[in-house]
């Protein structure tokens, strides 16, 4: 490996940082209409009138949409694969509205100020309806989030719109009520998470317009092009023929780009005027109708003997879809699959689950999709249950969790699937070294007041979806020996344009300068599922190594042929093919101009991956935090993440990928806090409210990688976008128990939390 | 109202809406490094320097820049290069959005803080939030940069 496992610079890294015109915004300057939503101020309610007249006068306004102009298809948000597995619940202007910012109408103009305007001078009638607020009231409820009689779903997910159910399943592996008898310890208790935003720095974005050829044009920041080509030629009612999608480079995405957020309000004014259209979220509506992490409610019974052997789990995710069931059904599986998975020893498993709609904003994708929230969960139990045992958290961990040991061995609860590759041993080993836990361990007083604790947790995640996520690669052989290579992954600043560079210069043995890449457009780009799930190194990577090795045999035939050998006497060092035999040969320059003039074979390959498994990376999180007594103030001290990835294609980049996972995982855990007045407005809907972590909050995250080989990955590579997510929130929670004798179970862990945890402590 | 300003050194004179921000005027001019990443002053994406000190154009009238010198990234390509250098090496611009109005706040450090400690460069940047790094790769950046340019 010359260039794989090196610390290269993206390839598009320079352009970033002197803040070149490469995002959506700044591409599409020329004149083209404002496009700005009226949203609903009520939870619930139906639009029984609506007059526009008023507002249309105004100068510069040229088109108001409402409920009436809107295409009568449902469809769902959700980038998924073809039949998703999300309700088709929505309308793109519906006339029932099921949340506090739902969209009333589409109001298109020239000039920002009159069409602002026209947002206050369109009159509504509401007829306005009992809200459902509260989600563990949801199922079964009187009020009815969805009574329309064309919701439907394509997949069978255990969806029922009139008891507001989006999906369920019970799913059961053994007999856990039996293994519970012979457990000595159980754990039973109920964790929350809240909907955390991704807070990508770009904003949701789009622009549209008629191309030369009459198709509707839609470049936008999004993680699945290919997605964003179904769901508007869904919703708009218009054959995916019709439509190209263009991602230019986005300003991070974080899964929330994975639904469908801005694209389709300008699509329609597009349609409608036949002019060019562009949306810009604000930060305000991305916060309040963007697509955040469901909210979940996660009961967990978890029982061992007395020597700390876990024999059964049994984990209950209740999880708020929220007004629509954009990855409701999908996100909640990870949350007991990837959880459990982790403690492959139990003799018996239960999961059961109800995703239930509310009147409260939708989610979405957030990195991690569910495992965050099901790790933060079972993680915290597993914790309580070491403490009831008075073992050693990390020795409970290494008594039971999958190791390197288990490597051959099938996973249950992980759809059976067979483990190839696993040092979760070796990153917790590593972990604790690395933050000194044997002396560390459970906390120090460091001064009046103050305490120093440590605090662990270990995760897994996927690499892509099993059998349904696809990569496909095209390389072609330019003039003079440079490659194009055309990939469908979307890089949303992580870098995927630049790795799959790198494995592309190792298999055709060349610069990574000799590898041109770009953005996805669909009318070019190969066909890929998108970045998300955390498929790109795996999926489209191996799909690259499949293309560059297909490509080798073309240049060697090409080589072949010219040199007039057999090519099985010819052999190819990225620069010549040459003869085993003797000393002709020909140059990659000579072979690519010839392809190009004359009798010529023009070189190209293609080649598509799809993967029969989806190999868990994993992860151990251990975090030092010093919490005031008094206060119960946090601060985190030291948070160190040992990662097995497979082989790193990137260290550089993979190492900031952890980075920056732990950053928004402290984030979830300790200061982002989702706030709803009592009629379900997001109070919480700017960073005024909703707190991120800054650069002062940490003093140090601290990387190591412990790499084992995937046998089934590129160069033995899984994958490492999500899985840095899930550890901050159990560590942390663990370690503020340690401190202070008080598990908080719901999110965040405020040091009001804290502080009423230790006082409910004294009076016991 | 009428202004008369100098952006990167260049005269510009134009008749400006009172109301309108320093972000969407410079943007509008064809000052693209020139980011928005929210509305209330929070995010530091929109960072230029007005007379050489830093402020964040998204809630700084148009008309506040009148008969001043402004800086945005575009002006300072030999300093975006060097210090966009050093976070490329770590990787740590990502997916870049944040990174003009981060580096215009870090040539303001420099200008304004002799040999800053880790606690200093921190507070000086805190106004910068980024997403995608957890910042620590950033500050291995900017403590390369620093390290180099005393070294020379």
């Amino acid at each position: 490996m010359k260039v794989v496992n090196k610390s290269v610079r993206k390839k598009d890294a320079m352009s970033l940082v002197t803040g070149k015109p490469v995002y959506t915004d700044d591409i599409t300057t020329g004149s083209s209409l404002i496009v700005k939503l009226l949203r609903s101020r009520h939870a619930h309610a139906i639009v029984e009138e609506i007059n526009t007249e008023r507002a249309l006068k105004l100068p510069g306004i040229e088109c108001i949409l409402t409920y009436k102009d809107a295409p009568q298809s449902r469809f769902t948000n959700a980038g998924q694969s073809f039949p998703e597995p999300s309700p088709y619940d929505r309308l793109i202007l519906d006339k029932r509205l099921r949340c506090v910012g739902d969209p009333v109408a589409i109001v298109a103009g020239w000039d920002e100020k009159n069409i602002d305007k026209a947002l206050r001078f369109i009159k509504v009638k509401y007829q306005v309806l009992e809200p459902l607020l509260d989600f563990t009231k949801s199922k079964d409820n009187e009020v009815l989030i969805h009574p329309e009689e064309d919701f439907k779903s394509l997949v069978d997910i255990g969806a029922d719109n009139n008891r507001n159910l989006c999906s369920s399943e019970n799913s059961e592996y053994g007999d856990v009520e039996e293994q519970f008898k012979n457990c000595t310890h159980i754990i039973e208790e109920t964790y929350h998470t809240q909907a955390n935003s991704q807070t990508m720095m770009e904003t949701f974005r789009t622009h549209t317009s008629f191309d030369a050829y009459g198709r509707l044009n839609v470049i936008s920041s999004t993680q699945v092009p290919f997605h964003v080509r179904r769901i508007v030629s869904n919703a708009l009612e218009i054959p995916k023929s019709k439509i190209r999608v263009i991602k230019p480079r986005i300003g991070g995405g974080f899964g929330a780009k994975q639904s469908v957020v801005s694209e389709l309000y300008p699509a329609l004014v597009t349609m409608k005027t036949g002019k060019p259209a562009k949306m810009i979220y604000t930060r305000k509506e991305s916060f309040t109708n963007g697509s955040p992490r469901h909210e979940a409610q996660i009961t967990i019974r978890l029982g061992s003997d007395d020597d700390g052997n876990i024999k059964a789990i049994h984990m209950y995710s209740l999880w708020n879809a929220g007004a629509y069931g954009d990855h409701g059904p999908t996100t909640v599986g990870l949350s007991g699959h990837k959880a459990m998975t982790i403690y492959n020893k139990v003799n018996a498993f239960k999961f059961d689950f109800d995703v239930v709609y509310s009147n409260t904003m939708w989610g979405g994708a957030y990195r991690g999709y569910g495992a965050t929230q099901g790790i933060f969960a079972l993680e915290c139990a597993v914790n309580e249950l070491a403490t009831k045992l008075n073992m050693d958290p990390t020795e409970l961990r290494m008594k039971n969790m999958l190791t390197h040991e288990q490597v051959g061995n099938k996973m249950p609860a992980y759809y059976n699937e067979v483990l190839n590759s696993c040092h979760l041993d070796k990153c917790l080993i590593k972990a604790k070294e690395m933050i000194d836990w044997d002396n560390k361990y459970p906390y120090r007083e460091v001064g009046k007041d103050k305490i120093r604790s440590v605090g662990c947790a270990v995760a897994m995640q996927g690499s892509g979806i099993s059998n349904v996520d696809v990569g496909a690669v095209e390389i072609r052989l330019n003039d003079d020996g440079f490659y194009t290579l055309m990939i469908g992954a979307t890089d949303m600043g992580t870098g995927c344009d630049t790795i799959l560079s790198q494995m592309a210069a190792d298999i055709l043995e060349c610069d990574l300068e000799n590898i041109v890449v770009h953005g996805v457009d669909t009318d070019l780009s190969p066909y890929d599922t998108g970045s998300y799930a955390s498929s790109t190194t795996y999926i489209t990577g191996m799909a690259v190594v499949k293309t560059c090795k297909s490509m080798r045999e073309k240049i060697l035939s090409e080589g072949a042929r010219l040199l007039k050998i057999p090519v099985e006497k010819v052999e190819f060092d990225g620069k010549n093919v040459f003869s085993l035999e003797d000393d002709k040969s020909i140059s990659l320059k000579d072979i690519a101009n010839f392809s190009l003039v004359g009798e010529n074979n023009y070189i190209t390959a293609s080649e598509s991956h799809y993967s029969p498994t989806s190999p868990p990376p994993f992860m151990a999180g251990v975090v030092e935090v010093e919490v005031d007594k008094l206060t119960g103030k946090v601060d985190i001290i030291d948070y160190v993440a040992v990662v097995d990835c497979g082989t790193v294609i990137n260290p550089n980049l993979s190492r900031i990928q952890v980075e920056g996972g732990i950053m928004q995982g402290i984030g979830m855990a300790l200061y982002e806090d989702v706030t709803h007045d009592k009629k379900g407005r997001l109070t919480s809907s700017s960073f005024l409210q909703y707190k991120i972590p800054s650069r002062l909050d940490v003093k140090d995250i601290r990387v190591e990688f412990e790499s084992s080989y995937e046998p089934t990955g590129p160069f033995g590579a899984k994958s490492i976008g999500e899985i840095v997510i899930n550890t901050p929130s159990p560590a942390i929670a663990h370690a503020v128990y340690n401190a202070t004798q008080v598990n908080i179970r719901q999110l965040p862990i405020t040091s009001e939390k804290i502080v009423m945890g230790m006082l409910e402590n004294k009076k016991k | 109202m009428k202004i008369k300003l100098w952006i990167n050194e260049k005269e510009f004179t134009d008749d400006v809406s009172p109301d309108i921000a320093l972000l969407e005027w410079l943007r509008s001019k064809g000052f693209y490094s020139i980011k928005r990443g929210c509305e209330t002053s929070n995010c530091g994406l929109c960072t230029v320097l007005l007379d050489g000190k830093p402020v964040l154009s998204c809630s700084t009238l148009a008309i506040r820049a009148n008969g001043k010198y402004v800086t945005t990234l575009e002006g300072v390509e030999k300093d975006a290069l060097e210090i966009g250098g050093f976070m490329a090496d770590e990787g740590s611009e990502q997916c870049g959005f944040c990174s003009p109005g981060f580096i215009m706040n870090v040539i303001a450090m420099k200008n304004e803080l002799t040999n800053p400690t880790e606690e200093e460069i921190k507070k000086y940047l805190v106004g910068n939030l980024c997403r995608c790094t957890g910042y620590v790769g950033q500050l291995r950046a900017i403590k390369n940069y620093l390290k180099s340019t005393k070294e020379v």
